[in-house]
């Protein structure tokens, strides 16, 4: 079937329905963020409809230029870790039994249905010196007592990570699947090892799907704020931590929308960027 | 058919009485929406479990009004909520138990609505400071019950009780404490002030807070957890995770009730003392049925019953009261309290919040 472009206005009518709710999902509420984050904060109270700066001038200091900094390095490196573990594992998954692959998928699934309090407090459990698995640890003899593994960066990196992995994993799958096996054979015939030929072949084959991921699992963590907060010290606090204290405990409205818009500009400029990058890379 | 023809019965009538049908079918809906009811704001958990169970049916009892109780989350999360609300003309509670850093806040956008105090013969029992009042003097908000925030610890890990809040500084509790994560439902300055600098006086200056706050951030090193969600300490003072820290007198005394090893200490310095006051959301449309709920709630023996029951201390005057020394003894102390500094939390809610994330977060 060939698909002919639309030429008369009602061709368009499908994209009516998805346009209109973009625009009362995203579009709206967006807006009355970026109109928010112009009003003028009233200390000990709520806020008044004014355009001023000084929610942007607060958000511009050193002390949230190193939030801003923090929150950024977890999401990158929680994406990072997630790509390197879940492509190799997704490969070796597609390679397997149709049964095996049915099992791992619904398991992942399964994961999914987890709210982020069940993971957070569950990861708690297993990283805390009472019932954690120090104590697996030390019953077989491997530690001499049992150790708290939380509060820390180690903890909110793991929990966030296993929270992303599912997600990573079924994106990457399909592409996976898709992948042409003659490519490896060749690879192969010609004499390159199991392993040579993951990474000069599959690996390249694939850059821009593992581009794509790298981006959704960035934005994703990027989100976060229940994790760190019940894994990890202040210190380890996102942006969106602080967002949340100010926009539900202060009551500070327009701060809140200030620090999320900038939040939102900062990760668009730095998907914009990798992107960027990435064609670079392509035309030469 | 020709019978219903003839007697000149059209379809149209069919259909209309068919709908007349209908709607009486349905007027006991009707008719029990009708019975009064009132929605009620308390603090989720523990807290709301005990009203559910020995206050509000009672209450139904004594009125005929039924409750329908609302699980709020602490303090200005859920102020956030009404303010929100209630601009759209919604009210998600009628009345809400409000602590008094939220009241204050509500007050200053007209949240509240006034309450008549001639309406509630019983609001003369209460202490003078649990009337919250509007700068021109409308009533806004009646105090509901009053709470400690006490020094509480693991019995395993600490079998002798401390003595004093400058047990939250010894460098042998390093990475045991579990804190308050907000400097306005803490009240950790006004700790500070009380034990290093003479009284919560000290706080006057910003020099003064300024000098707390650097005395306060000396026990950033001995805690582990600084908690906004109050379930997430509870769990580990229980199992000794986290086996010192503040936290609220009446929920730890109902948890050691229960058998888990956990004591509350009314330090030397006193206990910071709190209170929620019923508040009425200006979109509520059941302001007749809030001002008979506030007036039950403010009877000595209802005061008694909550002390009893759900571990809160009286906002009514103690000589109103029939609690015996002992029962009393357990809800409050003799030991003059900390009394927050809310007009800080109004007047410089910015400026120390921004303080306060540096020094934890920094």
């Amino acid at each position: 079937m060939r698909r002919e472009p639309p030429r008369r206005i009602a061709d368009y009518a499908p994209l009516a329905f998805p346009a209109a709710m973009l625009v009362l999902f995203f579009v709206i509420p967006f807006s009355t963020m970026i109109a928010v984050s112009f009003f003028r904060r009233q200390q000990g109270g709520f806020y008044t409809p004014d355009f001023v700066l000084d929610n942007y001038g607060r958000f511009l200091s050193a002390f949230f230029g190193g939030v801003l900094g923090f929150s950024l390095m977890l999401a990158i490196m929680v994406a990072v870790i997630c790509v390197a573990i879940a492509f190799p594992f997704t490969y070796l998954l597609t390679k397997s039994s149709r049964r095996v692959q049915i099992v791992w998928l619904v398991c992942l699934l399964s994961i999914l249905s987890l709210s982020e309090v069940i993971i957070g407090f569950a990861w708690s459990t297993l990283f805390s010196r009472t019932a954690g698995i120090t104590n697996l640890l030390v019953a077989v003899g491997l530690m001499a007592e049992p150790q708290a593994l939380l509060p820390g960066f180690g903890a909110v990196l793991t929990a966030m990570t296993y929270q992303a992995m599912p997600y990573t994993i079924l994106v990457l799958y399909p592409a996976l699947v898709r992948l042409d096996p003659t490519l490896l054979e060749a690879a192969r015939t010609l004499g390159a090892s199991p392993l040579r030929g993951f990474f000069d072949i599959i690996v390249p084959a694939l850059r821009n799907t593992i581009m794509a991921t790298l981006i959704m699992v960035f934005v994703f963590a990027l989100g976060s704020y229940l994790l760190p907060q019940i894994l990890g010290r202040p210190q380890h606090w996102t942006l969106s931590v602080h967002i949340t204290d100010q926009a539900i405990y202060q009551s500070n409205m327009p701060f809140a929308a200030a620090m999320a818009v900038f939040l939102v500009l900062i990760s668009l400029a730095l998907v914009g960027l990798t992107l960027l990058v990435g064609s670079r890379r392509e035309v030469t | 058919m020709t019978e219903i023809r003839k007697k000149g019965v059209s379809r149209r009538t069919v259909l209309a009485s068919g709908l007349a049908g209908a709607g009486l079918l349905a007027m006991p809906a009707i008719l029990r929406a009708q019975e009064r009811s009132l929605k009620v704001g308390v603090y989720g958990g523990y807290f709301k479990d005990s009203f559910d169970k020995n206050i509000f049916p009672e209450f139904t009892k004594a009125s005929g009004i039924a409750v329908e109780s609302v699980a709020e989350p602490t303090g200005e999360a859920w102020l956030v909520q009404l303010e929100q609300a209630a601009r759209a003309g919604q009210a998600p509670a009628d009345l809400s138990m409000m602590s008094q850093v939220a009241m204050l806040k509500g007050q200053a956008t007209d949240l509240w609505a006034p309450l008549d105090l001639s309406k509630m013969p019983n609001s003369a029992n209460l202490l003078d400071r649990f009337v919250s009042k509007y700068p021109d003097g409308r009533v806004a908000g009646i105090g509901a019950v009053a709470w400690y925030i006490t020094l509480v610890t693991n019995t395993q890990v600490y079998p002798e009780a401390p003595e004093s809040w400058a047990a939250l500084w010894d460098p042998a509790n390093k990475d045991r404490l579990g804190l308050l994560a907000l400097v306005s439902n803490s009240f950790l300055l006004e700790v500070t002030a009380k034990t290093f600098m003479g009284g919560t006086d000290a706080l006057d200056t910003e020099e003064g807070q300024l000098k707390a706050f650097e005395k306060l951030a000396e026990v950033k090193p001995n805690v582990r957890l600084w908690y906004r969600d109050e379930a997430q300490f509870e769990q580990a003072l229980k199992s000794g995770e986290i086996p010192m820290g503040q936290y609220y007198h009446d929920v730890t005394g109902l948890a050691a009730a229960d058998g888990h090893p956990v004591r509350s200490t009314f330090p030397k310095e006193g206990g910071i003392l709190d209170s929620g006051s019923w508040a009425l959301s200006r979109a509520s449309q059941k302001a007749e049925e809030a001002h008979v709920f506030i007036d039950y709630m403010s009877q000595p023996a209802i005061q008694a019953l909550m002390s009893r029951k759900v571990g809160t201390a009286p906002t009514v005057k103690r000589e109103l009261l029939d609690l015996t020394d002992e029962e009393f003894a357990a809800v409050a102390s003799d030991i003059e309290p900390i009394i927050p500094r809310y007009d800080l939390y109004q007047t410089k809610s910015d400026w120390l919040n921004q303080k306060w994330t540096e020094m934890i977060a920094g």
